[in-house]
Order: C-alpha cells, then structure tokens, then sequence
C-alpha cells in the first residue's frame, strides 16, 4: 500500500508538473507590449512553485513509503526540532513575499500611472450582452451620453444613449468591433450601461471590470496586428458567455484609412 | 492561561428518554453533531448533483435529460450559483465545524457538554431551516438565482437583470441570514466551551490540534458571519424597499431605467470579501485539525512542532482578515491597495506552508500505518500543497490579470475547499465513525473509496490549472462562441469523464457508512490506539461522556513512541511521568 501510494503521489506529480511545462495548453500568444513583462513573470512564478511543488510532493511520496511500519522497531520520539521551523519559516517568507515584491515594478509600470497624453482614447461601453467601441472623431471629444436614452434597436449610437442634441456626438464614430493601430498606446475608458462586466483580451493581457456608476481607464499598446478575442470575464447574467467582440490590430496607414472611411460615412 | 475546571452545572439535566427528546430536539452535542454532520452529507449530494449536470452540460450541450430537460444558459448559472451556495455553507462550513466539532469537542478537552445546549440545539434547527429555504428557491417562479454565490450587485439587486433573480434571490438571502444567525450561535457556543470547560490539566497548549482549529474557526466565525449578515440584509432591501446601498444612479437593464441612486457596486464586494476570505479559512482549518491528528496517530509519533502548528494556525486566523482585497485586484480597486494586499496574501502562504513542513516531519521517521483514516490525511496534505501553491500566482495582481475569473482560480479554490477539506472529512469520518457508532467502517472499500477518489479528483481538478493558462473564462454556460476555448474542448470533456466516474465512487462511501453502522465489526473503546480523551471512554460515548468520571489531563495530546514506555502511545490521563524534551 505505501509504495503503491508512493507510485500514485510521484506519477500525479510528474504528468501534471510535464503538462506545465509543456506546450499543450499554454497562455495565448502574445500581442501586448507590457504583457512581455507579465509572461515573464508568470514564467518564474510557474517555475519556482514547481520546484516546491515537486519536493513537497515527492517527499511526502517518499516518506509514505520509507517510514512505513515493518512490524518491528518504534517511532523516533521527538516534538519538533524549533532551529529548522525557523530555517523553513525564514526561508519561505523570503521565497514569497520576494517573488510578490519582483512583480511590483511591473503593476506598477502597469497602473500606477494613466496613459501618456498621446494615446488613441477608445470609450468601451458594455451592455448585457455586446460591447460597444467609441471614437471620438476628428474634433477629438466625446459627445455626451445620455445613459437612460440608450436603445439597442435603433443602432449603435442609440445604443450607447449617444446625445445626438450635443454638437461634439456629431462626428463620433460607434463599432462593434475594437479597430487599434499597431503600436499606438490605447487609453481605453470603460463604462457599464446596467451590470458589472469585464474588459478582457486575454492575448494581450488585459483585464478590467467595467463597474456602472465608474468611468475606469486601462492602457496598453498593441504590439502585433491580428484579430484577437475579446471575452468578457465577469458573470453578467444569461449571455455572459457570448459577450465577446472582436479587436482588429491593423498597421498605422490601415487604421488611419479606416478611420477616414468611417468619417466620411458619417459625413454622408 | 490558568485551568479551567468543569463546570457540574451545565449538565444538570439527565438522559433524556424518549424518540422526540433524544433524537430530533436533543440536547447532546452528540446527537448535534451528527444532526449536522448528515445534513452536510445530504447537502453535498444534492451539491454533487449540480455540480454532475453542470458538466454533462458543458459536453453535450444540447442533451435533453429525463425529468429535467435541456439544460438552459441560464439554468446552467443556477446551477453553478446553488452549487457554490450549497457546497461553502452547508457543506464546507458545516461538517468538519459543527458536525465534527460539536461531537468531538466537547469529549477531547474533557467536558460533558458544550457550554450552552439549548443554544446549540436551536442553532441546528436554524441551520436546517436555512438549508430547506434555499432549496425552496428552486421551486419557486423564476426559479433559483444565477449570479453566482457570490452574488454581485448590480446583477443581484435587479430582479429584471436576469431569470431567477426575483423570488428566488430574495430566498437566497433570507437563507444566508438564517445560516449566519446559526454560526454566531454556534460560533459563541465553542469559543465558550473552548474557555471555560477544559478538564483539570487541560491546559491550551495541551489541547489537540482539532480543538485549537475548532476554537480558532469560531472565532473567525463570530467576526465574519455577521458582516456577511449586514451585506445581505443591504442588498434585501435595495431589492426590496427602494435603498441604493449598491445600485448606483443611471442603468438601464433590458431597455428598462432603474430607479435607483448613489450606490456602490464595490461596497457589496468589500462586505461580502471581508466575510469570504475568512469563510474560506472556516472551510480548511478543521480539515487541518484533523489532518495533524490522523498523521501524528498513524505515524505513531508525536505531531512535529506542535507551538509552532498553533501559531500557525494563529496567524492563518488573523492574517485571513487582512487579505480580501486579493478577491477585488480587477474589481477598480486603487492599484495601490491592492499591493498592499498582494504582499499579505503572499505573507499568509508563510504559516501554510509551515504547517505542511511539520506534516511531512511527524511522518518522518515515523511507524506509518496506512489505515483508511491515514490514507485521507495523507491525501489532504497532497491536495493542500497543490491547491496552495497556485496561491502564489492569484496573489501578484501582476498575473491575475491574466488569470482573474479564468478556470485557474476554479482549479485553486477546488483543490483546496472542493478537495482537501472533503478530505479532512472522510478522514475524521474514518477515524471517529468507530467511536460515535460502536462499529468499524469495511476497510476494504474505505480503501477503494481513496483510491477513486484521490485520482479521480487530481483528473477533475488538476487540468483546469491549464484551462486556466490558456486563458479560458470561468462560469460560461456555453463554450462553442470564444475561437480560442476550441482547441480546450477535449481537456473538458476528459474533465467530464473524470468527474462522472468521481461522483459514482462516493456511492461507496456512502454505502459503506450506512452498512456499517448496522453490519460494522463491533469496535473496541480505542481501535487506532490513540491518546486523546475520546479515545479513554466507552465506545459509543455515555451520555454525560465520561460516565461520571471527571478526566484529569496530565499530558500533551500526542504522547505516542516515548521511550520506556509500555506500549507506543500514552493516554492523555495516564499516571504516568514522562520526562520532558
């Protein structure tokens, strides 16, 4: 039975510590500037827990087994040993809070500071159960938002409840699909019409609650042009599973061309 | 800390008579105990029950089930949140606490009875009517609520902001209110029993370990429950009487404006997470108790470091006060607290880690007999290292940007609520079933039910840390609208498998327990050889406990192998030097 136990405690150990380490499942390829940081420290995270994971683990194995009761010979009677509980409790603080204390730089590269000045602003208005992109048009405003107006049927800008009496809505410009330029910072404004959802696009290492009643900013430069998968995060009700949208990196000169075609549709 | 002395008073009553009396409004912790213990039992079957439907779902989506039908988007969210519910409060928060506890307490520190019978009584039948109105929610219009059980607002404050969300939330907090009612009774009853009645020579730092987490899980219970009880009182009324406590001003759900004003989503968050993460140290502690116990009696030896297990066990208390916050990093809390709960999330792995340190010493150089009891224990401190050790990453606000509400944290919370803490309560099942029954479990098939059961949940559990990894979000209903979960449907289906064969053996587990109970070997008074005080009194315990006798302590709880000694374990009371060390 021990060394059955033994066999059981090391096979799990090792086929689950491989498949991390693997490439079966592994994190969405990378298409964020500042997720490079991220990925980084995950890696070292994933690696020192593994080695605690596979010492803990193959030792309990082992000790199953090797201290297994032959019948003959008694127990070594003792309570404790307080030189090693120090050792180890010493130790295991400084393998912690140490590895908190190296992925503080990068939070607070992240958020502690808003985006720089030049960033592309995109408003992101989350609705049970569609996200809406904002643009804010060459006069470079945000139109008021009338919240209580909002009407889904009648296109995207009613649905956002976009006040159509203020002159700046005029020429802002409302998708359902997030177009970014390559390598442009994004400063995104996310705001919720009725419940808590949440901005994430997991390649690119986002994620924030959209919180009704807050306006709450989240920046990141696209680094790779592609289609990339936005997908909501947090339980909004019965369509939280289909409340995804699509974020589209294209170059500079594309999204420059897009946005124009977009101006002048407006302009019609 | 001076003795206590037992006090006569408390059990100036004598054995009742009579089916009523003795065995549904009794007064005997024993009978509470078990009273609770197969509430627990009935609840995690019908939690088991969900939990099954949630995953043959996710397989095949469009299957239509006899009696039930096909399983909607939305009763899919019913069934996670009653799942949750269920499974955290009258599972995980009501075996290895109330039921264990009431049994075991009172007997191991040497006393009668807890402190307050009639308390404790009433605090079951609480409890038990808490239980049968939240099941009452699945039968009302509208059915059960789907916003999760942590059910954040504005989602849980709107009845028209989804099916389920009108009747049947409102009986969902009625219940919570109920169940929080019954643990701060609960709660004073044990901390009181723990103060005032330990047996002569019963000093604190003579106490088994199950009766310091006991203590510990009480305390943390008086100073949780009742803010869980505050926010759902909050949130009944911003449903109910027109208050804004969470709902701010401005929404719109369904096309319809909601009339209220000037509340704060993240409010509920902040109430609810300061009970929640305690909630989940209520959860585990008693599962450790038990563990330190079982190792220490099937190694034979004393249990390693037993000061520091109980600072430990200290710190774990207190620091699980101060790291809610962990539970709200993506929820637009200021990026500045969430640091500083980062680094006391991170802090609080320190005492956890200690206690498995010294779990693996008090198996080191043991005499380790791998008894069904021991097997369970063994299996906890497995399944606590891998559920703990994806701690690390959800505590760097850095990675739970990735890894927030994705499968990592279901993998994270399973391994060590959904797992090791079940496993904390087959051990203490198949450790005391002996003493509270008369009768031995059937070895055999306590020993198939491990085996089953420990593979069988690494299969469920383990994989979803990869889910997790590949970025695949938590509590969707349906999993063919998102590209990138495609390439993951054959990691949840074999999930689903593992869970379906995982389920089927707990039918062991449970035939095994009834059978035994009439067709068990007879048991002796102290079949493990062990030492605390349950284990100097008859099998089944007399009513008073001790049958008149009044116990003197006159050492530590784990006196086994000492040198010199006639047989490799010292009773608790025995008169008997042993020098010390």
């Amino acid at each position: 039975m021990g060394l059955a136990l033994l066999f059981a405690i090391w096979l799990i150990t090792l086929v689950s510590s491989y498949f991390f380490y693997s490439d079966t499942w592994q994190m969405l390829p990378l298409a964020s500037v500042h997720g490079s940081a991220i990925d980084q420290q995950m890696r070292l995270t994933m690696v020192l827990m593994g080695v605690v994971f596979l010492a803990a683990q193959l030792g309990l194995g082992l000790f199953v087994w090797k201290y297994r009761d032959r019948g003959t010979g008694s127990a070594t009677y003792f309570h404790g040993h307080t030189g090693l509980e120090w050792t180890w409790t010493v130790l295991t603080a400084i393998l912690f809070v140490g590895l908190n204390l190296m992925g503080y730089n990068v939070w607070a590269a992240n958020r502690f500071q808003g985006a720089s000045p030049g960033a592309l602003q995109v408003e992101v208005t989350a609705v049970q159960f569609a996200w809406y992109f904002r643009y804010a048009g060459p006069d470079g405003k945000f139109g008021r938002i009338q919240p209580l107006q909002a009407d889904a049927s009648q296109g995207n800008e009613a649905a956002i409840g976009l006040d159509q009496t203020d002159p700046a809505s005029q020429d802002d410009i409302v998708t359902t699909v997030l177009v970014l330029p390559e390598n442009q910072e994004v400063d995104a404004l996310l705001r919720a019409q009725d419940v808590i959802h949440n901005f994430n696009v997991p390649a690119m290492r986002v994620k924030q609650d959209v919180v009704p009643g807050l306006l709450i900013h989240t920046h990141f430069i696209p680094s790779k042009a592609g289609e990339y998968e936005l997908a909501c995060a947090e339980l909004c009700g019965l369509g939280h599973y289909k409340m995804t949208a699509m974020v589209k990196v294209v170059s500079r000169e594309d999204f420059e061309k897009w946005m124009a075609e977009r101006v002048a549709e407006k302009q019609q | 800390m001076s003795e206590a002395h037992v006090e006569t008073a408390v059990h100036a009553h004598t054995a009742p008579t009579g089916f009523i009396r003795k065995y549904i409004f009794s007064l005997d912790h024993k009978v509470i105990g078990l009273q609770y213990y197969f509430l627990a039992l009935v609840a995690v079957f019908v939690g088991i029950f969900l939990s099954l439907l949630m995953r043959i779902h996710l397989m095949w989506p469009t299957a239509s089930l006899p009696w039930i039908g096909e399983i909607k988007p939305e009763t899919y969210l019913t069934l996670l949140t009653m799942h949750g519910t269920i499974m955290v409060f009258f599972v995980l928060t009501t075996a290895p606490q109330s039921g264990f506890g009431n049994y075991v307490l009172p007997i191991q520190i040497g006393a009668p009875d807890m402190a307050f019978p009639v308390l404790n009584m009433l605090s079951f039948w609480i409890t038990f009517l808490s239980f049968a109105v939240m099941l009452a929610a699945f039968f009302v219009e509208g059915g059960a609520p789907l916003s999760g059980w942590t059910q954040y607002p504005p989602l849980s404050a709107i009845p028209s902001a989804g099916p389920g969300q009108g009747l049947g939330m409102d009986l969902w907090i009625i219940s919570i209110a109920l169940f929080c009612a019954a643990s701060l009774m609960g709660a004073l009853n044990f901390i009181t029993t723990v103060l005032d009645l330990r047996a002569r020579g019963m000093s604190l730092m003579r106490m088994p370990l199950t009766c310091w987490t006991w203590f510990v899980t009480a305390m943390l219970a008086l100073l949780a429950f009742g803010v869980l009880a505050a926010a759902g009182i909050l949130l009944l009324l911003d449903r109910n009487a027109g208050t804004s406590f969470f709902v701010p001003g401005g929404l719109m759900v369904t096309g319809v404006p909601i009339k209220h004003q000037g509340g704060s989503p993240l409010l509920w968050q902040h109430l609810f997470w300061f009970f929640g993460h305690p909630e989940v140290y209520i959860a585990i502690l008693p599962g450790m108790g038990v563990a330190s116990q079982v190792l220490s009696t099937f190694s034979r030896k004393p249990i390693f470091g037993y000061k520091a297990m109980v600072y430990a066990i200290l710190a774990i208390a207190v620091l699980g006060f101060l790291v809610w916050g962990h539970h709200m990093f993506m929820s637009g809390l200021s990026p500045y607290s969430a640091f500083a709960f980062s680094v006391l999330t991170m802090a609080i792995g320190v005492p956890s880690a200690i206690k498995t340190f010294n779990w693996l010493g008090t198996i080191w150089r043991g005499r380790v007999r791998l008894a069904s009891p021991m097997l369970f224990a063994i299996g906890f401190v497995s399944l606590f290292v891998s559920g703990g050790l994806s701690g690390p990453f959800l505590a760097q606000p850095v990675l739970d940007i990735y890894l927030h509400d994705s499968y990592f944290v279901v993998a994270h919370f399973h391994l060590i609520m959904g797992v090791a803490a079940i496993f904390g309560i087959f051990a203490g099942t198949y450790y005391w079933f002996p003493k509270m029954f008369g009768r031995m479990m059937h070895e055999g098939w306590a020993k198939a039910h491990f085996w089953l059961t420990f593979v069988g949940t690494y299969a469920i559990f383990m994989p979803m840390h990869y889910l997790g990894m590949a970025g695949h979000p938590r509590r969707y209903s349906e999993l063919t609208q998102v590209k990138f979960l495609e390439p993951l449907m054959s990691l949840q289906h074999f999930i689903t498998i593992a869970a379906i064969i995982t389920i089927a053996a707990q039918f062991i587990f449970v035939f095994n327990l009834f059978w035994s109970m009439l067709k068990g070997k007879k048991a002796s008074d102290n079949p493990w050889e062990a030492t605390t005080l349950e284990w100097t009194t008859s099998t089944p315990p007399p009513h008073d406990n001790f049958g008149g006798r009044v116990p003197v302590v006159r050492h530590g709880p784990y006196e086994y192998s000492v040198p010199g000694a006639p047989r490799d374990y010292t009773m608790q009371d025995e008169e008997v030097e042993i020098a010390k060390h």
